[in-house]
């Protein structure tokens, strides 16, 4: 519930508590070829409010960060807190939206934005009705009886958004949310996306390949090392631009500095992030 | 304007393209009615002039003539009833029972790590074999039938929804679970309707494969049912009997095949 950050700071006598806090986290996968270790020593704040981007190279354990705030798996050592809470399990508190939009081919959209609801078994009259109320506001009022094919990807995207939205989260994970979408789409989603978050006060932590959608998007961009990943510096972004959106903030010229250096921080290794020399050029 | 008068021109052209598939497809439709016919006359016709020995090979004047009266008796109806039935019973069931195990294997890895050399090796086994088996234990009687058709389909069934479980995108998991879906929940709201596709295919292999278990239980138990008339006919050298029957049942199994199809098509018709 909403409510959870606050309580949280009650609870911590120094004041606002971080809404997510990994400290010292080892994460070693073990299969029967041999045992990863994704995570060494990983410790992130990110507080109540805050826009957080996570960038770094392929398979360096991004998702893995993803998975921990979520509950789906534990740490092998170390801890995970979410608003305060040491986390045991999925709960309430985190909002989890996946690259693609998972969305069920066999639900309308209205019975996909209620998928969590219905999972958490809160599906009551208000809540339906503040989801359709969201569907409205997201321009996908007239389609919530249509089925996710009659949909295009941005308006999918959204649709996936309303279902994570819908179960009242305090956290917000996003796992490259935007990567399956052309450059297009992708612009405008961004700009929905950064409007509802900032709107909804919403804690933010994104995953993304993309520096320029990173720094566009965030507060602050965090660069994690190859794997085993850990943080390996911190940017804060200052932009000063008229129109604090996605493609406002482009424009501003702080903007190429920011680019310029998170890109030697992630080349630094001696190794090159898949996508970004493409979008160094734009 | 200019696109105006571009606008009938293209549409001119659709049109041609249009009729051109109907043309298409009427011959199609005409040859294979052609093919019928031919088949059908050059049968009679081999039959009258003695090419061929009618005693052996009936003729189609014949092998009408009988389901004719036996229709007028009454007797078509129990034989295909009874044909039908039983398949229906035994695709249904074997249907029912092997996704009820697909479900299982699904749920335990352990129980499916332990018993798929045994799923290996009871699909391996040809199931007509297995068919003394059934008239030992149930007896000469219609339930036999029945567990023979639902022994032939169900095996493949837990084979096929299985490996459709497991090829459920793990996305699609995942995003329940941060939810803090329960196993059930994600059985009951992704595992399952996801694999509706792979059931109604399961599902329509074993209207064939029931076919087959009816037919092989009836020539070794019955007293009713096509499979029955085509062994009764042989024995009594019936032929036309014979050649009825068997083309009763392609007509039955064409008509369930279509049954199944029109049904997934409803299903799918939500799906996009
Ligand atoms: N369930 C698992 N079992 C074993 N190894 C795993 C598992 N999940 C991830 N790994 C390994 O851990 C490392 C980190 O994985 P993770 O998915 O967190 O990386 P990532 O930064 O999200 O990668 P990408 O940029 O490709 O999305 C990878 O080397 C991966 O192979
Ligand atoms: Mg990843």
């Amino acid at each position: 519930m909403s409510g959870g950050a606050n309580v949280a700071g009650v609870d911590d006598p120094g004041g606002r508590a971080s809404a997510i806090g990994l400290d010292r986290v080892w994460m070693i996968y073990h299969t029967r070829e041999a045992e990863t270790a994704a995570l060494a020593q990983m410790s992130l704040e990110v507080a109540p409010q805050e826009f957080v981007a996570v960038v770094g190279p392929s398979g360096c354990g991004k998702s893995t960060v993803l998975s921990l705030v979520a509950g789906l798996i534990k740490p092998t050592s170390g801890s995970v807190e979410v608003c305060g809470e040491t986390v045991t399990g999925p709960s309430g508190h985190v909002g989890y939206m996946l690259q693609q939009d998972c969305l069920y081919e066999w639900r309308t959209i209205l019975g996909n934005a209620l998928l969590g609801l219905e999972v958490q078994r809160a599906v009551t009259r208000e809540s339906v009705a503040v989801v359709r109320r969201m569907l409205n506001a997201y321009g996908l009022g007239e389609f919530e009886n249509h089925y996710p094919c009659h949909l295009s990807g941005g308006m999918r995207q959204r649709a996936a958004l309303v279902r994570t939205l819908a179960t009242r989260p305090d956290v917000l994970l996003l796992d490259e949310p935007l990567s399956a979408l052309d450059y297009q789409t992708r612009l405008e989603v961004s700009e929905d996306l950064y409007r509802i978050m900032r709107a909804e006060g919403l804690t933010v932590l994104m995953v993304t390949h993309d520096i320029s959608e990173a720094i566009a998007m965030s507060d602050r961009v965090l660069v994690m090392s190859r794997r085993p990943g850990r943080i390996k510096s911190s940017h804060k972004i200052n932009l000063t631009c008229e129109r604090q959106t996605p493609i406002g903030r482009r424009e501003a010229p702080e903007f190429r500095a920011y680019f310029n250096a998170i890109w030697k921080e992630l080349t630094a290794d001696g190794h090159a992030v898949g996508s970004a020399p493409a979008i160094a050029r734009t | 304007m200019a696109t105006q008068s571009d606008r009938p021109r293209q549409s001119r052209e659709h049109e041609a393209f249009l009729s051109s598939l109907a043309r298409r497809r009427m011959v199609v439709s005409v040859a294979r009615a052609l093919i019928l016919a031919a088949f059908v006359v050059l049968w009679e016709v081999a039959a009258r002039r003695g090419w061929i020995n009618a005693f052996v090979v009936s003729q189609p004047s014949r092998a009408f003539a009988t389901a004719v009266s036996m229709a007028r008796r009454g007797e078509l109806w129990l034989h295909l009833g009874m044909t039908v039935g039983e398949t229906a019973i035994g695709f249904t069931v074997g249907t029912l029972i092997g996704i009820v195990a697909a479900v299982l294997l699904w749920w335990s890895d352990l129980l499916s790590d332990i018993l798929d050399p045994y799923i290996v090796v009871l699909n391996s086994i040809p199931k007509v074999a297995l068919g003394p088996i059934f008239i030992v234990w149930l007896g000469t009687t219609v339930t036999a039938i029945i567990a023979m058709a639902i022994a032939i389909s169900v095996v493949v069934t837990i084979m096929m929804v299985y490996v459709g479980f497991r090829q459920v995108d793990p996305d699609r998991v995942k995003l329940l679970r941060t939810f803090g879906a329960t196993r059930l929940q994600i059985l009951s709201k992704v595992v399952l309707p996801a694999s509706v596709p792979v059931m109604i295919a399961a599902l329509k292999v074993n209207v064939g494969l029931s076919m087959v278990g009816t037919i092989v239980g009836e020539f070794l138990v019955s007293k009713a049912g096509l499979g029955f008339l085509i062994v009764y006919g042989g024995q009594v050298f019936n032929m036309s009997l014979v050649m009825s029957s068997v083309i009763l049942l392609s007509i039955v199994s064409v008509l369930l095949y279509y049954g199944v199809s029109a049904l997934e098509r409803a299903v799918m018709r939500t799906r996009g």
